[in-house]
């Protein structure tokens, strides 16, 4: 958790750290890519939007009851569900869970809830070895630090950085063996995890979905890894959270039919599983239990506020893939489990009112990141709610009282039409001036802060209004 | 109780009781009744060798091989020729529904073939799909006591085993076979396979082979009948 101060400290350092730049220009410029060609391949995409918003709204108005015929199918079929209101239930159920079983090793794959809850610090001090076995999150796992996206959490390294910590956490391996290629390390950590996939106890996967009508999870990963946690420990736990309900496989397939697309372009992960409760009786194999452990965490709030649409978000990451702001700084600055235009509006109602309602002053409010979530959640306008929240609880502090004074002189302007395009018109002409020839400004009065980082692009000269009213007499003498 | 606790908080949060009966009416229509959402794709019915074409073509998107046969009984030693040329072990373990276990495993007498879960060990574990999809070259196994789920994801090759005739347009309709040949009832899992595992988390560079299997090969047999019957 940040607060300003912490934040503008974050901010700061990403910006001037060299490796964390060079990985934040190409990763998410390959999602964004990889997102947009297959878009271009599916006809229908947009109005996959609209449905996939539909059913998530649709669930929404009605989840207290889905989540009940969730509860009885999924009984049904075998599991046991488990309710938590907050991270502490959560932990305390799944730690009963492990010690019911006996269990040593853990292991588990990616799941955002389990970051929320910060579950896997909880269950090591309980004594178990809990190992993450998606490989941006062992990475994460061994260098003690935190993802820094929802999807690529380790987006932030570099293939050096990933030998280094494998030299420091795996010594029973020879000293002076080649990790110099992505392939090499992968094959070591398959190896090493091999090892904890056969011998664990417990294992804990989160889920993208539940599925109302039978009870199901569906757990998407492009590894494999959920798969092996799921099927090899004789105790499978799903940790997921009260928005995930999806009523019918029916309403499921245009949210799998968005969510990879809209996260790494591809049309879908290579592992989609439906998982429906511990193994059958004739079965070989598979877990002896199956419990599913469903989290509210400041969830229920949302849903009672207008900050509800946040709710229908799948977790694709394509927000923060577009985010000017996101791809500058990276994850780790905000400071708070999800990152980006999602984590600026999600974090603050997760973590409690004021803790962390600041980070939606980072965002230009472009609005790429609302024109590309495959949920259609109004992202620009949430984050506005709660800039205007977190700025009418701030004092007159020195700060305040500047951003005050400029948004009074903004709205005097904003308020009289003349003035401002009086105003307008004299700061286009001097800016375009001092732009020169090269049009970009080195230093900008009152946006030092901007020109330190980057040149700030000078006006053309003209003002939108001027350039509009020229295009509309343009049009009107096209006419015939 | 946590339960209660969180159904009241959200009845609350959506200013509702938990009698009323339009939506208890909404929620119980639903899902007896699912609606029909738009894929997103053309929707125009296609043949069964469009359908197959296609499949393929996303298939290799996804980097998997594709072994094709005219008849089932090729397939065991049209597998052993596959293993040779990749210059694999000629030993799998495999399931043993019905398609399996009827194939003619002495043509191929070089190939020691097991049953089973898969062991640590195993090389290649060979799987029969209920259905492949074609929009995205997804292939669909369902788990149960003659179709270990662990021959999918422990060894470093899995080879899946596909009848032409299988093959459908969408998701929905392939979620309707399982349930058929399930007798109604969900498996433990329903694996949707799209290419063989991979990761893109160290240095941003895609490697196959992540903690399942490093290639995915699928059999395709039946194609020669399945476009006499489009024709």
């Amino acid at each position: 958790m940040t607060n300003p101060a912490t934040f503008d400290a974050a901010v700061a350092a990403a910006l001037a750290d060299e490796p964390l730049q060079r990985a934040l220009a190409d990763v998410p410029a390959g999602f964004v890519a990889g997102r947009r060609r297959a878009r271009a391949e599916l006809p229908g995409f947009e109005r996959l939007r609209r449905t996939a918003r539909d059913v998530r709204d649709h669930t929404l108005a009605h989840l207290d009851l889905y989540l009940e015929a969730f509860e009885a199918n999924a009984t049904g079929a075998g599991s046991k569900v488990h309710w938590a209101s907050n991270g502490e239930d959560a932990r305390r159920i799944i730690l009963d869970i492990c010690h019911n079983a006996n269990a040593r090793i853990v292991t588990k794959s990616k799941s955002m809830v389990s970051e929320e809850i910060e579950l896997r610090g909880h269950l090591e001090n309980a004594s178990l070895d809990v190992v993450e076995t998606d490989l941006g999150e062992y990475l994460v796992q061994i260098r003690n630090e935190r993802p820094s996206h929802i999807i690529a959490p380790a987006i932030h390294l570099r293939v050096s950085d990933v030998a280094d910590a494998f030299r420091v956490q795996h010594p029973h391996l020879p000293a002076d063996r080649d990790l110099a290629t992505p392939e090499a390390m992968i094959a070591e950590a398959r190896e090493v995890l091999r090892e904890k996939f056969l011998t664990a106890d417990v294992g804990i996967t989160g889920a993208n979905f539940l599925v109302a009508e039978t009870g199901s999870a569906i757990v998407v990963t492009n590894e494999g890894n959920a798969d092996l946690t799921m099927s090899l420990p004789k105790v499978h736990i799903v940790l997921t959270s009260i928005d995930k309900v999806v009523p019918t496989f029916a309403d499921a397939w245009p949210l799998l039919r968005l969510l990879a697309r809209s996260a790494t372009g591809q049309a879908l992960s290579a592992y989609t599983t439906i998982v429906t409760g511990p193994r059958r009786q004739d079965d070989g194999e598979g877990p002896e239990a199956c419990h599913i452990v469903i989290l509210d965490n400041g969830r229920t709030e949302l849903l009672a506020s207008d900050l509800r649409p946040v709710l229908r978000c799948i977790r694709c990451g394509a927000c923060m893939n577009h985010c000017p702001v996101y791809c500058s700084i990276g994850g780790h600055a905000y400071g708070s489990v999800y990152p980006g235009p999602i984590g600026a509006v999600l974090s603050p109602a997760l973590a409690g009112p004021g803790a962390t309602a600041h980070l939606a002053e980072a965002s230009t409010f472009c609005g790429r990141c609302e024109e590309v979530c495959p949920v259609e959640i109004p992202l620009v306008s949430m984050l506005r709610k709660w800039r205007g929240r977190d700025f009418s609880r701030l004092s007159a502090d020195q700060a305040s009282r500047r951003r005050r004074a400029l948004l009074r002189a903004w709205a005097f302007l904003a308020a009289r039409p003349r003035a401002y395009r009086i105003t307008a018109r004299l700061c286009a002409r001097v800016l375009a001036a001092l732009g020169g020839s090269r049009g970009r400004l080195r230093r900008a009065p009152f946006a030092s802060a901007w020109t330190r980082y980057r040149d700030l692009p000078a006006p053309q000269g003209r003002t939108f209004q001027e350039l509009w009213a020229r295009r509309e007499q343009l049009d009107r003498t096209d006419q015939p | 109780m946590s339960r209660e606790h969180i159904l009241a908080r959200v009845r609350e949060a959506l200013s509702v009781h938990g009698k009323d009966r339009t939506r208890h009416r909404a929620v119980a229509e639903r899902l007896a009744q699912p609606p029909h959402h738009p894929s997103g794709a053309d929707a125009t019915p296609m043949s069964p060798d469009r359908l197959a074409a296609r499949f393929k073509v996303q298939l290799q998107r996804v980097g998997a091989d594709l072994v094709e046969v005219a008849r089932e009984d090729d397939i065991p030693s049209a597998i052993a020729n596959y293993l040779v040329a990749r210059g694999l072990p000629l030993c799998l373990r495999r399931g043993s529904t019905g398609p399996l276990t009827s194939l003619p495993w002495q043509a191929a007498p070089a190939l020691t073939v097991d049953t089973g879960s898969a062991m640590a060990g195993d090389a290649v574990g060979l799987s029969h799909a209920v259905a492949g999809v074609a929009e995205t070259g997804t292939l669909v196994l369902a788990s149960g006591p003659e179709s270990p789920v662990t021959l999918a994801f422990l060894p470093e090759t899995h080879i899946v085993v596909l009848s032409a005739g299988a093959i459908v347009s969408r998701y929905e309709e392939a979620l309707e076979i399982v349930l058929v040949s399930c007798g109604g009832r969900l498996p433990r899992t329903v694996n949707l396979v799209t290419g063989a595992s991979r990761t893109g988390d160290i240095g941003a560079k895609i490697v196959m082979g992540a903690h399942g299997p490093r290639r995915l090969a699928v059999v395709i047999y039946g194609t020669d009948t399945a476009s006499v019957g489009a024709r």
